[in-house]
């Protein structure tokens, strides 16, 4: 498991070396006893399917998403934005690794969730790892709950 | 000026793409959010260059670059996704792609691959 995540790490540094502020600090990753774990106001949740079955999460703050939009040069922070952006970061650090895990790990389209998501929005009952994220001082997460099929 | 294209379902990824894309070298006549959404745009306005995302609902990129090469095998298609391993470059290139870029990409990636683009359509 200490190799997935640091894919899973890697992903994370690259993506936000993508961003006007570079700089991000990851956490020891630790074990989530129930999912899903710390949850901010924003959580996108991506299954995966072929050769792991599971899901990956990203969450975040408003108001981390709102400054990593303007980052990207893009002026329009409405909801729906935001809602895109947690989406999209999920999609980008699930979707590149892929490049150590392979095309046979399977990921779906980003269900973004606002507030507390239910239990059922999280497609495998394990345990998962968490990630944690600083940027900007904001706190965000990456969740990882992956089992071999 | 060649005729663009933008297909992501990511409004901030769309919306980038625009922003970035060489101004004086592309004009964006449509943009879509699906695959299916895409093709209809496609048949419409007939551009000559199309981005494509690949993970998307209704109609995934894979399967839109497809119906799009049925269509016009002349397009130039750039596929821009998260998606990173060997294999789905190949698959995409294998149904027509010309490029790849991976997501998270700089300005500077996104206009080096538009521009080698456009080298091969030979404006």
């Amino acid at each position: 498991m200490e190799q997935t995540l640091n894919v899973f790490i890697d992903g994370i540094v690259r993506y936000f070396q993508h961003t006007s502020h570079k700089e991000v600090d990851i956490g020891s990753p630790y074990l989530i006893d129930s999912q899903p774990g710390v949850i901010n106001d924003y959580t996108a949740v991506i299954t995966i399917s072929g050769a792991y079955q599971g899901c990956c999460y990203f969450t975040a703050p408003s108001i981390l998403l709102k400054h990593l939009i303007l980052s990207t040069g893009e002026s329009d922070t409405s909801e729906e934005m935001v809602i895109d952006a947690t989406g999209e970061v999920a999609n980008t650090l699930t979707g590149n690794a892929r490049e150590s895990l392979g095309s046979d790990f399977i990921i779906s389209v980003p269900k973004v969730i606002k507030g507390a998501p239910s239990e059922h929005a999280f497609p495998y009952q394990q345990r998962a790892y968490a990630i944690p994220i600083s940027w900007k001082s904001y706190k965000a997460l990456l969740g990882i709950c992956l089992a071999s099929s | 000026m060649m005729t663009l294209m933008i297909v992501d379902d990511s409004t901030l990824i769309r919306r980038k793409i625009i922003r970035e894309s060489d101004k004086q070298k592309f004009a964006i006549v449509a943009d879509a959010s699906n695959g299916v959404e895409a093709l209809e745009k496609f048949i419409e306005h007939k551009p000559q260059v199309v981005t494509m995302d690949l993970t998307m609902p209704e109609l995934d990129g894979i399967g839109c670059i497809e119906k799009i090469m049925e269509i016009d095998p002349d397009v130039q298609i750039l596929v821009i996704s998260a998606l990173s391993d060997q294999g789905i470059g190949i698959e995409a290139i294998e149904k027509g792609a010309t490029g790849f870029l991976i997501k998270p990409f700089s300005q500077e990636q996104l206009v080096d691959a538009l521009m080698i683009i456009s080298e091969d359509i030979g404006q």
